[in-house]
């Protein structure tokens, strides 16, 4: 079975295309005179927990923003469940069911914890302007609900104590916690997250896979991670696929991608692949 | 201490009371002059303005020099119409009025009417015919022209529809006008003045904000600047298209209508709504733009629909705010609303505090009394000092405390509620609980 192939050329998928949750097609980016992105292609099941990994710079993270509309793909389709994002704005992307995490971590710093998840809810807030305006109508009764369910949402991830504290005093691990309980509560179906285990600890980046395995499972979400560690995503990513300078040079499940020479010297360089 | 439950709309209320009813008596009884009467007018007046000023970037965070516009919009707008009503300069008491509803009206149709046409399907379509015909810039040019032809015919129809309207609305209204007894008339029209000024204001707002806030903060800055010099030119040369704005002499004649309750009342209308605003899920989008604009969008956030709506909202109560100056001394002159004069709404807001309401109303408040009691208490020859003392506090308020008097906090009612206080139910299962489930499982 050739799948540890560099490139595409001698690709085949082996999810038939209807279960594809997310189905990327020849991605290229290009910024001026560099390919940051070059014919990149990849596919997410419904429900699967999908790692792309990397050395720094290989450019997994303008995947992610092409994928979120941020970037606009010079090149390539993005397909969400059948549908083509490309041209799609960012906010139209997040309500068809894509939502993200961000590598440095983007909070609304100085907004409570309570509205950080709040604005998750704001493109089914369920009142017009006029109604927030004047206090009528749907206002006092959706606002309640919504708030109600912002702080359902932050006592799953344990920060109900912490609502009302800005989103900057947190610490940083609550922080990256708050960013992926926000992400959530845009009610996603696809969820990207970029390097969620930057800068932690091995003790805090254990727990964060425990997270990652449970939301997973209880929000009936497809993942797909970025992460620069290998440990994180040997441990929990069913299936890895690895970039390097723009391109995809290998495909597979973790034993595969640890045994894979091309990965090795991507890593580590030539001379010490032997030692790993 | 115990908490008291007060709800927070009380003091607050109480405050503006005090305030309202203190004033008003005391130029009652005389104790304070005809012109400081008029110094506590302004001061709120300027306080509406920066207001707006404030929601476009203390609280959505784009920088905007052009404030000023929208005033002198809202001034010289509401003045024609007010003016018209007293001494009929256009011919007829209602003609300043109507045109400018209809001039509205059709302005609002042309708006939708493109938008409901989706010219970029035909740009794409027209594009996609030509490409195998032309090169890429040809079949941009190409695709752009019928867009512009489409562009250039809604706005003749939507002429026409104005000028239509027009004749319908001045007979009408003139024959209302007229119906009406003068006291009840006066109010009618400068309620409809002060409403047609904002409009105005807020309608050149979205014009103006459609194409320039796409750009970045700082250029935003100063193309709305440009935006602010095209108005004072304007001003200047206004008597070439309308003979009774004068132009660089100065608008006279403008009827003396505001005082104390009516600056009061709208004043409290406004508060009212960029609070309620605020505190909405609208107001969050609008905060969350200023935060983080990438994570505003990936949050389902539509960042360019809600930075028109605050700086739409922002050039109304600019313009409503003008329309309470135009009424104030009777007198306008275009270097009122020159640049320099632009920058006072944005020195309140940064003294107030960017993103604090209340740090607007006492900064504003403040800077405008502090000047004018300057002039009052400084000796006789000394007056100017008041540009040397009135700068060495804003100095110092920069230096010792540089996120303002406020910061981002609030008074009382303006504060953000609370949410609610409740048992939150801690859900069964947490990434906690999952683990020891998986424990459980292996032994």
């Amino acid at each position: 079975m050739d799948i540890l192939t560099r490139g595409i050329g001698s690709y085949t998928s082996f999810t038939p295309p209807e279960q594809r949750a997310l189905d990327i097609r020849g991605l290229t980016k290009v910024f001026g005179g560099l390919r940051a992105v070059s014919n990149f292609t990849m596919d997410v099941p419904y429900g699967g927990l999908y790692g792309l990994i990397g050395p720094n710079g290989a450019g997994k993270t303008t995947v992610f923003n092409m994928v979120t509309g941020i970037y606009d793909a010079t090149e390539g389709s993005i397909l969400f469940e059948g549908q083509e994002l490309g041209g799609l704005p960012p906010h139209q992307i997040t309500r068809r069911g894509i939502a993200r995490t961000f590598q440095n971590i983007r909070l609304f710093q100085n907004l409570t914890v309570l509205d950080n998840v709040r604005i998750a809810y704001h493109a089914h807030a369920g009142y017009n302007l006029l109604e927030a305006i004047t206090r009528l109508g749907r206002y006092g009764r959706q606002e309640r609900q919504l708030t109600e369910r912002a702080q359902d949402f932050l006592a799953v991830f344990g920060l109900q104590d912490r609502q009302m504290e800005l989103a900057r005093n947190l610490p940083y691990g609550e922080q990256r916690r708050l960013e992926i309980a926000r992400a959530l509560a845009a009610h996603p179906k696809l969820l990207l997250l970029d390097e969620p285990a930057a800068g932690m600890n091995p003790a805090e980046v254990e727990t964060l896979m425990e997270l990652i395995r449970f939301i997973h499972d209880e929000f009936n979400l497809t993942i797909l991670l970025i992460e620069h560690q290998m440990r994180v995503v040997m441990g929990i990513c069913e299936w890895i696929t690895v970039m390097d300078f723009g391109q995809v040079i290998a495909r597979g499940t973790s034993e595969q991608i640890r045994n894979n020479e091309d990965v090795i010297v991507a890593y580590l360089g030539r001379a010490q692949g032997r030692e790993l | 201490m115990k908490r008291f439950p007060l709800p927070s709309w009380i003091p607050t209320l109480a405050v503006g009371l005090l305030i309202f009813v203190g004033v008003q008596l005391a130029r009652n009884t005389g104790s304070i002059s005809a012109y400081r009467y008029q110094v506590f007018q302004i001061a709120l007046i300027t306080s509406m303005s920066a207001l707006g000023l404030n929601l476009i970037y203390g609280f959505n965070g784009q920088f905007s020099l052009g404030h000023i516009g929208f005033y002198a919009i809202g001034a010289y707008g509401s003045a024609l119409i007010t003016k018209d009503y007293v001494s009929s300069w256009s011919g007829s008491r209602a003609g300043a009025l109507s045109w400018m509803i209809a001039a509205q009206i059709g302005v609002v149709a042309a708006l939708v009417f493109l938008r409901l046409i989706r010219l970029d399907r035909l740009r794409k379509r027209v594009a996609s015919h030509t490409s195998q015909y032309l090169k890429g810039h040809e079949v941009r040019l190409v695709s752009t022209l019928p867009v512009l032809l489409v562009v250039a015919a809604t706005i003749a129809v939507a002429l026409l529809l104005t000028q239509g309207l027009h004749l319908v609305l001045d007979r009408t209204l003139s024959s209302l006008m007229a119906m009406l007894p003068r006291q009840v008339g006066q109010h009618v029209v400068f309620v409809l003045a002060i409403l047609t000024g904002g409009t105005m204001a807020a309608l050149v707002a979205y014009l103006v904000g459609l194409p320039l806030l796409r750009l970045g903060s700082d250029y935003f800055g100063i193309a709305t600047l440009g935006f602010a010099i095209m108005v004072f030119t304007a001003l200047q040369n206004s008597d070439l298209v309308i003979e009774t704005m004068k132009g660089a002499r100065g608008m006279v004649a403008i009827p003396v209508w505001t005082n104390w309750s009516w600056v009061v009342g709208v004043f409290v209308v406004l508060v009212v709504i960029l609070r309620n605003l605020l505190r909405s899920s609208h107001g969050r989008g609008i905060i969350s733009v200023r935060e983080d604009e990438i994570a505003a969008q990936t949050m389902g956030v539509d960042v360019n629909q809600l930075k028109t709506l605050a700086f739409t909202i922002g050039g109304l109560f600019a313009g409503v705010a003008g329309a309470l100056y135009a009424h104030l001394y009777g007198f306008l002159h275009p270097s009122t609303f020159s640049i320099v004069k632009g920058f006072d709404p944005l020195i309140i807001i940064v003294l107030g505090g960017l993103g604090s309401m209340t740090g607007t109303v006492l900064a504003g408040v403040g800077v405008v009394v502090l000047i004018e009691e300057l002039r009052v208490i400084l000796p006789q020859g000394f007056e100017d000092w008041r540009f040397v003392i009135y700068p060495i506090i804003l100095l110092l308020v920069m230096l010792l405390r540089s996120q303002g008097i406020m910061g981002t906090s609030e008074w009382g009612w303006f504060r953000a509620p609370l949410p609610p206080e409740r048992e939150i139910p801690i859900p069964s299962r947490t990434p906690r609980a999952s683990t020891q489930l998986t424990q459980s499982e292996d032994a």
